[in-house]
This record gives C-alpha cells, structure tokens and sequence, in this order.
C-alpha cells in the first residue's frame, strides 16, 4: 500500500494539526479560557492518522475520553470543535456536550465517550448497520489499554466475530490506565494475543510510526471491507500529557518521555517522508505554518460563537417533567 | 369503515407488531437472547424456534430469516450496545432483554450511551432503539427474574418508558414505539402474556402519552400500571356493588407521563389511589402521588394512598410472592381509606 505524496501531504497535515491543536488547548485550559475534563492526545498522532487515513465519511469511528485526534483525523471541523470546549452554540455539540463526547455523525464521528470501554459495542453496532445495509463501510473502535479489561470491549469482538462484522478493533496501549501501568493491570503480555480468544487476527505495531500503523490498518481495513469480518490491532504509544489537564504526571519519568520524544511521530514522519522524496522541507514548514493558523482560526471561530442562553440546556432531550 | 379486530393473546399481539413493522420498514430487526432460538442450531434451519424464552418472537425468524432475527450470545452489554449502535447510524433495532432484572449488567449502554447520546451530542443524532423486557412477580422465579424495575428508567432522562396492560394496548403502543426516535424501553408483564383480549387486524397504533381511562367513574381514581390495571379493574367491580364508583386510570406510559388526564381525573373523583408493582421508594407511585399533591392539592378530600410492592426483592416462596404482590382486595381497601 504505496504512499502517494497527496496522502504523504495529508498524513503530515492531520498530525500537525492535532499537535497544534492539543498543546494550544493546554495552554487555554491553563489559563482558565476551558473549563471542565480535558484529556490531550499529543503523542499518539500516528495512531489516529495512520488508520483514518483509509476512511472516508461514511465509515464510523468510536472513540475515547482522549477524542480530539481521533475527531481531526475523521475530519470534524477543529473550530466546531474548538468552540464545543469553550462551551458555545457553535460547538459541533451546540455545548452540550464538550472535550468528552464531541460528535459528528456527518463525519461518522459517534463521540468521544466518558466512559472507558463505552464505545466497543456502539462500534459493533455500526458495523452492524453497514452489513445489514450492504454500505460497504467499516466501523473502527479506538480504546486505550485501561479499555482493554472492559467487559464491553470483551463482548463487542465476540459479537463482531460470530456476526462477521465489518470493524477494526484499535487499542491505544499508551501504557498507562489513568496512573495504572499496563504491567500491572493487564494479565496478558501482549494486547494484541486476546484476538485469538476470538479467532480473529490480532497484530502489534508501533504506534510512534505512522507508516506501520497504515500498512497494518489497511490490511485490517481491507479484510473488515470484503466482508472477512473484524480485527484487533494493538498500537503501542505514549501520551505526552498526563491522563487530564492537571495531572502531575508523578508516575512516569522525565526521561521516559524524553526518549519518545526523540522518536516523536511528526518529526520521524517528516524524515521518512523527505527521504522517499515524498514530502520537501518546504512543505513540511508551509504545512507547519497553515496548522497553526488553522488552530489560531479555530479559536477565533470558537470565542466568537455565541454563549447558550441557560434554557437551552432544556432542548434536544424528550423533556418529561415539568 | 368497520376495523377488523380479533382476540388475541397479548404474547401475540406483540408479535404481531413486530412482524407488521418488520413488513413495513426493512431496518428494524431483532435481536436477543433465544429470539431465534433453536434455528441457529445446524440442522434446524427450518424447525419452528423457541421465539425468546417465552414464545413471544416465535415464527419471526422463519418469516425473516436469520439476518433479521439475531440470536445473541449471552452478552448484554455486548448486544444492547450494538443495538444503540445500530440505532445512531440507520437501523431501527428492537432488542430483548429477556428479564429487565439483567438491566445491572448492561446499564451503561442503556444509560450512558442510549440515553444521553441525542442530549450529549446537540440533538444532532438520534437512537431509535427499542428494548422490550420481561418484568414482574407470579412466576416464583424469586430475586432476579421476578421485579418490575420501570421506575429506574423512567427516572433516566432521554428514555421513554412503556408499560402496557392489554393485548390491544400492546400492540398499538409497540409499533408507536418502533416508529419513535427516542430509545424506548418496552416493559411487558409476564402474567400478561396468556391474557386474551379484542385487537384491531392491521395497522395500529396509540400515540405515547396517552393515558387511557379503563373504567369510568366518578368517586375515587385509581391510577395502575401494567398488570396492576386488572386488580384495579376487579377491585372497582367489587366496589361498584358497594355504592362506590371507581375510574381507573392506566397511564400506559410513563416517560412521557400524560398528566394532565390523570389530573383531571382527581379534580373530578377529588380522591387519588396508586396501584404499582414497582418498589415504593423514588417510584413511580411516589411520583404520581407528589404530581397530584403539587398540582391538585386543593382538588383532594383525602390522602392520596398507594398499593405498592414492599420494599423488598421480590421473595420465592409462593405465600411469600402472593403476599408481595397488590391484589383487589389491597385495593379495595385503599379506596374504603379515601372514602
């Protein structure tokens, strides 16, 4: 599966952007401009992008409490978003929702999901609907390592396998439940073994490079797309954040972090790009440039949204009690 | 033009709309525990299936195969989930959860996803799943198959809640709420199961919110729910030979809950009982009383008074379960305490 330059352009595009994104929304959230829950996604870039690369908008995605990459990378609109966490009507929310359950289901973006192990079986159930419609789509569930000792997340690829179901399992081993390792919380060695449970294909990538993690995916995309049913992929990452904003981070090391830094996805993606004469220095800076004012607009959009009056917090649910 | 109306079970009346709505509108499908039952057994392709654990699916496999009709593996969380999947990209599923007792293992997917998605997300999605369940006492199957349990989702904003009490009613309000784009949560008794009443042929359905006055009367109002509809009825004819003359009023649904014909009810009989299966504390019976105390206060001559479960899971031991469940003359004597 040949990386075109257009893709190459755009997989650089999508982490950068979300790069951007996340490390401004820090600085929002530290100056008191957000409010609320925020968990940033900076560090796992290659992860989001590598496999939504393959998707179009009529696929589906599930995500997790750590949804803003994985709504970049499904192609939601960074000022909707934006102004979702800001808390305005322009929020692809409309503010009722914010930095945990962004949506687009245009995009085929079901939300981010408060609840860790909440989106497998929401995913099974969308690729439940694309096979009983003949639509072609695939449905892909990301979840992190914490997710992995759900029992929804158990259930949902028993069910995804005896129905055949078009979905791609993704497990975001960032290594870390909350502050709980993945050494200590996880009784198999490796995520990725639990497929065999379900006699499905279950492979291991490394999360930090965007290349594997595309080749992996669309073999995993491709089987769920001919009707082969689904599969588990185990992408190996580190967050660069805590778990939340605010978070101290008092369970990792400095150093740990830094030599993931030294392989961060964006810059290693550049090299590799550069190197195969995919992508030129030039791009890589205008790219650069463009991200950052795609984010700086995006906050611009979002303080310029209008803030809900407090009535509007009684609409858009079957209201019962008066 | 006169409609057609037969007698029918109320096991086949839900069945019937389920066929009916399936005929209608090729996305809504089944899925469950044994729904299909027996036909995914290799071989049984075409042998008559259990149809869910009580017959009430029975024949619908056959009828729409195996890609319509979903047998589940033991798996709550796991179907339920899928089902609101489903429901939030195109498809209109009807799920079984067979006993609303196993509610505690798929919460989250009813309550946190179902639920909220069409909140949490602006409005700009919507989840037209439907959960039918098995609820109530009378089988001595005790502590985990036998409670009623409407009250908790009535409380969960986002869910609409349906208890009908009559084939006809069965009918009418399960084909309304497939066609509604709320989850709803459809609670069928299982005492009612055998009872035989008149059901309209073809299309038939009976708009959510809608109470229905079963009895009319102008002493003392009774409101019940489900099963409780009939010891009301029977307590009300027992009554009726005293002097006192009973209305009895049957919500039918809960969420949302048509007040407004319960309300006017009590200004009229100036006397409220509540008849509920359900556990007393934060019911719907303490609901319905509060609703008449808040808003009618000055219509009532009498306490308001309630005929509910204890307050206890519902025991096995038949002299135990008979003494757990209302019965017209708990009833009855409710209604002597307002005179």
């Amino acid at each position: 599966m040949e990386i075109t330059r257009d893709r190459a352009v755009w997989i650089y595009e999508r982490m950068a952007l979300i790069r951007v994104f996340e490390e401004r929304v820090a600085q929002l959230f530290a100056d008191g401009r957000i409010a609320g829950f925020v968990h940033l996604y900076a560090g796992e870039e290659a992860v989001a992008v590598g496999i939504c690369t393959h998707l179009n908008d009529g696929d589906f995605i599930t995500s997790t409490h750590r949804g803003h990459g994985h709504c970049i990378a499904k192609g939601v609109d960074p000022g909707e978003m934006m102004a979702e966490l800001f808390g305005r009507l322009g929020g692809s929310c409309k503010g009722k929702g914010g930095s945990m359950h962004i949506a687009d289901v245009s995009k085929g973006m079901l939300g981010a999901n408060g609840i860790v192990g909440g989106g497998p079986p929401l995913a099974a159930g969308a690729a439940l609907t694309a096979k009983v419609q003949g639509s072609g789509a695939v449905a892909v569930c990301f979840f992190g390592d914490g997710a992995a000792e759900q029992g929804t997340t158990h259930e949902a690829m028993n069910l995804a396998a005896i129905w055949k179901l078009p979905v791609v399992f993704v497990c975001e081993n960032n290594q870390f439940a909350e502050s709980t390792p993945v050494s200590y919380h996880c009784a198999a060695t490796s995520i990725a073994d639990r497929a065999a449970s379900y006699n499905i294909p279950g492979v291991t990538v490394d999360g930090y490079d965007v290349v594997a993690v595309y080749e992996a995916a669309g073999e995993a995309i491709a089987r769920a797309r001919r009707g082969d049913g689904p599969s588990l992929l185990e992408a190996k990452t580190w967050r660069y954040f805590g778990h939340f904003e605010g978070d101290q981070i008092t369970y990792r090391t400095a150093e740990q972090s830094a030599a993931y830094r030294e392989h961060d996805p964006l810059t290693t993606f550049a090299r590799q790009a550069q190197d195969r004469e995919l992508l030129q220095k030039e791009d890589v800076d205008r790219i650069d440039a463009d991200v950052k004012k795609k984010v700086e607009d995006a906050i611009e959009f979002a303080e310029a949204s209008p803030q809900p009056a407090p009535e509007d917090a009684l609409t858009d649910v079957y209201v019962a009690y008066r | 033009m006169a409609v057609a109306v037969r007698t029918l079970s109320f096991r086949e009346a839900i069945n019937e709309a389920l066929s009916q709505e399936m005929e209608r509108d090729p996305s809504v499908l089944l899925m469950g525990e044994d729904v299909a039952g027996g036909a995914t057994v290799p071989g049984f392709d075409q042998e008559d299936a259990w149809g869910g654990v009580l017959g009430v699916t029975k024949g619908l496999v056959q009828k729409f195969g195996r890609d319509r009709v979903l047998d589940t593996p033991i798996s709550e969380s796991g179907y339920i989930g899928a089902a609101v999947g489903a429901a939030a990209t195109g498809l209109r599923p009807v799920a079984e959860l067979m006993f609303v007792d196993f509610f505690g293992v798929c919460m989250d997917q009813i309550f946190n996803q179902g639920a909220k998605l069409r909140y949490m997300f602006g409005g700009k999605a919507k989840v037209p799943v439907v959960i039918r369940t098995m609820i109530g006492a009378g089988f001595r199957a005790a502590g985990q198959h036998s409670g009623c349990h409407y009250s908790v989702f009535t409380h969960m904003p986002g869910l609409k809640t349906v208890v009908p009490s009559t084939p006809a009613d069965a009918k009418g309000l399960l084909a309304a709420a497939i066609r509604d784009d709320d989850p709803v949560l459809f609670f069928e008794h299982k005492l009612l199961y055998d009872v035989q009443g008149e059901v309209p042929a073809g299309e038939h359905l009976i708009e959510l919110g809608k109470a229905d006055i079963k009895r009319e009367g102008d002493r003392v109002t009774v409101v019940a729910i489900g099963r409780m509809v009939q010891m009301a009825l029977d307590a009300a004819e027992s009554l009726s030979s005293e002097g006192v003359s009973v209305e009895v009023v049957d919500p039918r649904t809960l969420s949302p809950l048509d007040e407004d014909t319960i309300l006017s009810s009590v200004r009229k009989t100036r006397r409220l009982v509540v008849v509920d299966e359900d556990n007393p504390r934060c019911s719907m019976a303490t609901d319905l009383v509060a609703l008449v105390a808040s808003r009618a206060f000055d219509d009532l001559d009498a306490p308001p008074q309630m005929v509910t479960a204890p307050h206890t899971p519902v025991p096995f031991s038949p002299i135990m379960e008979d003494f757990y469940v209302p019965t017209p003359e708990k009833v009855a004597e409710a209604v002597r305490a307002t005179l």
